[in-house]
């Protein structure tokens, strides 16, 4: 991967990491107040059902969440292990994409 | 990491508080980067009616599983906090010191206050 | 204080042991003073780097206790706990002989990350004029003391995980040069520092920042790198 392509690899790492401090505090609030009143699927689908805003939040926090996640791993690799090159890319690319399309699938699957 | 032509530097080198920070940070994006797949499964469940949600939630409700949870969620404001420690130092140019101690103490407030409130279910 | 210290040293290069040797306790005797003790005393075929010995060439930085530090600025009462200390050539660079490394591949580092001076194609009319006081002119002296002892380097997990990383000193010296006003290569310099290789592999451990001799901050440096690297991202001059 060139300078300018790890660069830009960087700053979508910081930059999902800003989308998801905002998303993981206002998680963390909702699981204080999801288990404060007894975590049921009737109370969970009770606020997620037919909810746009729920649904968009969670697709954004799921998207960011899985491109970050995926970046770290990719660095862990590299740093602990001689895995590099394309393979790996591709290995973090899969990753991403499996893990954005299952959140969606969560998401989606709490919405309707 | 040791032996061959360079030696790399050894535990009494790393004994310093921005290392154990980076560890933190390494070790709760690792755990969470592999529990998340996990999640979004259980999530999922929803797909196949609320009842199947539910019968899931309510293997949660088991005391180990209650512990872990916790965890998780100490892992998860632990990531936070050193992630915006890291910001910080990135990108407000700020100077040692302060940030290791804010970030210990928002980290901290933030995993004990959860932790109790968790232990309220 | 013991009258005896124990004083175990790395014999050999990449294969080799430590091998102790029993040195008199003296008043004020640095980690310096110990191995030249023990090379013109004891065995005369120990290898070891120093010039200056008062703490301004950085040519006797070695690792002591696991800690790269310069030896003849470290006192043995505070590193000689119970009289005994460690003494080993300096990590992330290959051992040429005992405690000697070879700095090669730190110099090399160095002039790719483009740590040298470009001057503009047509020389000024006069002197530039650089107000001290100016942003650019005091993040430049910040960090422009550096006189390449490898203690950050050889302290530096990141080097040792990640061979092609630049390293703190020359990525500290291309800020300096980023923030020189009068330097025509910053285009191809952040090029040079930038990825994988740059300024984004650095986690900010700070063990560079926390061990150089100099007090300069090279995690600042790398900072400012990232953020100027950011910008040449955004101007698609990267």
């Amino acid at each position: 991967m060139s300078a300018r392509a790890e660069t830009w690899l960087w700053i979508t790492q910081r930059g999902a990491g800003l989308i998801l401090a905002f998303a993981v505090t206002l998680h963390i609030a909702t699981i204080i107040y999801a288990v404060h009143r007894g975590l049921s699927a009737t109370a969970i689908l009770g606020r997620t059902q037919g909810n746009v805003a729920w649904l968009v939040f969670y697709i954004i926090f799921a998207v960011a969440a899985a491109i970050h996640g995926g970046i770290g791993l990719r660095t862990i690799i590299r740093e602990t292990t001689s895995w590099r090159g394309a393979s790996l890319e591709a290995a973090v690319a899969a990753f991403v994409v499996l893990g954005a399309l299952a959140g969606c699938r969560a998401a989606a699957a709490l919405f309707a | 990491m040791i032996g061959g032509a360079t030696r790399s530097s050894d535990w009494r080198a790393r004994n310093h508080p921005a290392y154990w920070a980076f560890l933190v940070h390494r070790i709760s994006g690792l755990l969470l980067a592999l529990f998340l797949p996990a999640h979004f499964w259980a999530l999922s469940r929803a797909i196949e009616g609320e009842a199947r949600l539910e019968s899931f939630l309510r293997w949660t409700d088991d005391p180990l599983v209650r512990i872990a949870e916790a965890g998780l969620v100490v892992l998860l404001a632990a990531h936070l906090a050193g992630g915006l420690r890291i910001m910080a130092l990135e990108f407000l140019a700020w100077r040692d010191g302060q940030k290791t101690v804010i970030a210990l103490t928002a980290g901290a407030s933030l995993a004990i206050g959860l932790i109790f409130l968790l232990q309220v279910f | 204080m013991a009258a005896t210290l124990h004083v175990s040293v790395w014999r050999g290069a990449a294969e080799g042991e430590l091998v102790v040797y029993d040195v008199p306790a003296r008043p004020s005797q640095t980690v310096l003073d110990v191995v030249t003790f023990i090379q013109r005393r004891l065995d005369p075929t120990l290898s070891y780097r120093f010039a200056c010995r008062v703490g301004m060439c950085g040519s006797c930085a070695m690792t002591v206790n696991g800690v790269a530090r310069w030896t003849c600025r470290t006192h043995i009462d505070k590193v000689a706990q119970s009289g005994a200390v460690e003494i080993r050539p300096l990590a992330n660079l290959p051992v040429i002989k005992d405690l000697a490394v070879d700095m090669t591949a730190f110099f090399e580092k160095w002039a790719r990350a483009k740590g040298h001076y470009k001057p503009p194609a047509q020389p000024p009319a006069d002197f530039v004029r650089v107000p001290p006081k100016t942003v650019e002119r005091q993040a430049a002296d910040e960090a422009i003391e550096c006189i390449g002892c490898a203690v950050c380097y050889a302290s530096c997990e990141v080097v040792a995980w990640n061979p092609d990383y630049l390293g703190p000193a020359a990525l500290n010296r291309a800020w300096s040069l980023v923030n020189d006003v009068r330097d025509a290569g910053n285009d191809e310099r952040l090029r040079a520092v930038a990825g994988d290789a740059g300024c984004h592999a650095c986690h900010s451990h700070q063990a560079c920042t926390l061990r150089c001799p100099k007090q300069l901050s090279p995690s600042a440096s790398i900072a400012g790198l990232k953020r100027a690297t950011l910008r040449a991202a955004l101007r698609g001059k990267l």
